[in-house]
This record gives structure tokens, sequence and C-alpha cells, in this order.
């Protein structure tokens, strides 16, 4: 137990296996010897006020009544004699009685400096390090999770269509909707960094659509998705189409919850865009290559743009199609059947 | 710029991580295969940091260099670019490292 504040047990669910140094200057270790929760390290006798590296109180009242952080000059390691006025932040709900603007003197011995915080730098600055490893997509890969569950759990088969600008996933979006009116439903979540251009073509092409305006950002994210799903609320067992920002770099980051990931890539564009993004097309399940009716114009090398999709992504999927001229459709229509069909078995 | 939102990303969980107190130090480690570029993370940062705990922080860059196996020859090799090839021929590696995104530590006062 800790003898300056009787800490024992656990603190802040780590099992507190030793305490250090001595009283007054405690210090609670885990097991393998890092330090954890507060540290006592501050020698002060009578009422004077002590430090502490973080917002724990004390279980057991020592003298003073009251945990603060407080800042000083982080250079030291001599005598000196100061008074000062300090900020400090309570960071906890506590009963405490005295005035805020205090001054306090300590007079230290030239060997024992009051204020070793923790653990000393080995420039004479008091700082510990906090080891966190959180990764840091990781509240992201939570929300799209949590998308995921909620779609699975409606049966709803959700397509997230990645693209540059240009590669006419609107207009192959209308030309699907249009299709496959008869037999299924469809609903759309358009992301565009401005306008509701696109949102207006999908509604006249007659799926219920929601639009996402990222304004500044470059893709959607699954917060945005959670978000746009809450209002769109889509028709369980449908398919959910979404559109994200056109932009062939960032939207390969985000997991949205999406079932699948389709990249969209047209005989406009050169045959080598796998390999100047091969973070988009790596994590696409589907490739549409559109705009095929255009080849008889262009130097475009289907081949070749289906090797560099090979060195990319051995197993992804390549479908040629032309949103303007239907070629190609009846396989991304069965795709889309197939693998909505999945989802309802799994779900 | 999604390295706008990476860094958001790390001053939203650094602040929910830690309490209380001044940062001082946020070290980050970046994958050379993870699709985001430091320099272009460093230059958010003072913006994502402005108003928050973590303002006035300095940021650590781990750079993680990339590493793949062939599945073909079983050997190990340095890889800097998602798309790479083995010398066997193989085009076909497994990323073993380099995809990192991760905040590894902070120093707090």
């Amino acid at each position: 137990m800790c003898a300056t504040c009787g800490c024992s047990g656990t603190i802040g669910g780590e099992t507190v296996a030793a305490v250090a140094g001595e009283v007054g200057r405690d210090l609670h270790l885990r097991e393998d010897d890092e330090a954890i929760g507060h540290a006592h390290d501050q020698v002060h006798t009578d009422d004077q006020v002590h430090a502490h590296v973080d917002d724990r109180t004390h279980p057991r009242a020592v003298k003073s009544k009251h945990a603060h952080l407080h800042k000083h000059a982080r250079e030291h390691g001599h005598a000196h004699e100061h008074e000062h006025e300090h900020e400090h932040e309570h960071a906890q709900e506590h009963e405490h009685e005295h005035a805020h603007v205090h001054k306090h003197a300590h007079e230290h011995d030239e060997q024992e400096h009051a204020h070793d915080h923790g653990r000393v730098r080995a420039e004479g600055t008091a700082a510990r390090t906090l080891q966190l490893e959180k990764e840091i997509l990781g509240k992201n890969q939570l929300l799209a999770e949590r998308n995921r569950g909620w779609l699975q759990g409606r049966e709803i088969f959700a397509v997230n269509l990645m693209s540059s600008p240009g590669s006419g996933k609107t207009t192959l979006l209308e030309r699907t909707i249009r299709d496959l009116a008869k037999q299924a439903s469809v609903s759309v979540i358009e992301g565009d960094q401005e306008t509701r251009l696109d949102a207006e073509r999908i509604r006249a092409a007659g799926a219920r659509v929601v639009q996402i305006n990222t304004g500044t950002g470059c893709h959607l994210d699954a917060q945005m998705l959670g978000r746009a799903l809450n209002e769109l609320a889509p028709a369980p067992g449908s398919f959910l189409f979404i559109e994200n920002v056109g932009n062939l770099v960032c939207p390969a980051l985000f997991d949205l919850g999406e079932g699948a990931r389709v990249v969209i890539a047209s005989t406009t564009e050169g045959e080598d865009k796998p390999l100047k993004y091969p973070h988009m097309f790596r994590a696409a399940e589907l490739i549409l290559l559109n705009k095929v009716d255009l080849l008889p114009h262009l130097s475009f090398d289907v081949t070749r743009f289906v090797a560099h999709v090979r060195l990319v992504n051995p197993a992804a999927k390549v479908v040629r199609v032309s949103a303007t001229c239907g070629d190609g459709l009846p396989e991304w229509y069965e795709w889309l059947a197939e693998r909505g069909a999945s989802v309802r078995r799994t779900a | 710029m999604h390295e706008l939102s990476i860094c958001q990303g790390i001053v939203d969980s650094v602040c929910e991580a830690v309490p209380g107190g001044e940062v001082l130090v946020v070290t980050v480690e970046i994958g050379r295969l993870s699709g985001v570029v430091p320099d272009a993370v460093r230059f958010c940062f003072d913006a994502c940091t402005r108003g928050t705990r973590v303002e006035g922080a300095r940021l650590e860059v781990v750079d993680v260099p990339g590493r793949g196996r062939c599945g073909t020859c079983e050997r190990e090799l340095d890889v800097d670019e998602l798309v790479a090839r083995c010398p066997c021929g193989n085009p076909f590696l497994e990323i073993l490292r380099g995809r990192e995104l991760r905040i590894r530590s902070v120093e707090v006062n």
C-alpha cells in the first residue's frame, strides 16, 4: 500500500504491483515497473501544497485537500528560494478550502529539489512519457465497423464507389438505378465537396438520395456515412451506393463500413492509373473500366491497363463497361446481384 | 489532403488519452507504404492543434521502412513502394511492414 495516499489494488484498471520511493515520494508501479496513476513526487511539510503528475485524488486524505497541476520552470537542480503564483487546473471535482492565488515558498536543500516530477529527462526537464500505441485511424475504424453491423443487420449491400473526377460515376449510377428499378430498391449517398447537382441527377433517375458536402474535405469518412445512413434510412435488403468524392488518393484510407469497394476508371484516363494510385486499386474488389465505347477513338490499351491492375491487385475483377451505351452492364448487375445475395446469406 | 484528417485523428486521440497536463511531444509512426506523407502531416499539425491541449507540442515522426515477403521464393526484402517486384520475378509481395499509422507515445508535463 502506498504510505502517502493509501492506494493499493488497482488504479485506473491497472494493478499496482509495487510502491517505490519513500514516504511522501511514493511512486506507484505496474508489474513491469512502469509508473502508473500518480506519483507523490514532492516532499512537503505541514500544509504545503504538493504537485501531482496527474489529476488523481487521494483515497485517504493527506494534509492538503486538493489535487492540482502546477507548472514550474523546468530546469533546476540547484538550491533556490522562490515564491510563485501558479495557475492550476483542477482536473476533477473535489472540495477544497483555500484562496486560489496562493504563494508558497519552498526552501530546498541543495541536493533535494522538491519538484522532481516523476521521471526526469536527461536535459533536466520534468516530463513523463505515456506509451499510447494507438492506431491513428482507430476511431474511423470503430465507426466503420458500427456502420458495417448496421448495414449487415438490415441485409443492405453497400458499395463504396471511388474514382477520379470525370470517370463517369454519376452517369453509371443513373443508368444502374434505372436498370435495377424493377428488381431492387436502390438508394444513394452522394459525396461531393460542393453542390447538390449530383444528388439532383440521382433523384431524377428515381432513387432516394442524401447528399454529403464535405466542404474542404477530400473524402468521406465513417462518421459522415453514419450520419447519412440515419438520414437516408435505406430499406432492408436494398442496394446502397456510396458515391465517394472524386479522388483516387484520400478515400482509399478511410473504411466506411461498406460491403465492397468498387473503383471506376475510364478509357480517357491513362492505363497507368493503377500503378500511380496503388492504394486505391489495391483496396478494390471490382474495377469497372468505363467509356469502352470510346476505345476506337483513343490510344488506350486495355490489356496494359488490366496488366497494371493485376500488378497491384491480382484478385480484383475487371469489367469493361459503357454507362452511356450499356456495354458490359449485365456483368456489373450480375456481380451486384451475387454479392447482394451473399450479404443476405451471411446476415 | 487526407493528412488533415490524419492530423485531426492524432489530436483527438491524444486529447482523449491524456487526461490532463501539457503535451510536449507527440511521437507517431508513419510507414512508408501507408499512403500518408509525413511532411504533409507536419504541415497540418500546428493548425490542428490550435486551441487544444496539444497546442505547442512538437510532432516527432518515426519513419517505418517497408518490408515485404515474396510468396514464391520466400525471400524477405525492403520495399519502398506498394508495387514492388521480387528479384525472382514475382510482382506480388506480401507487405509485412510499412503500413503503420500509429501514435506511439506522448510526453506530458
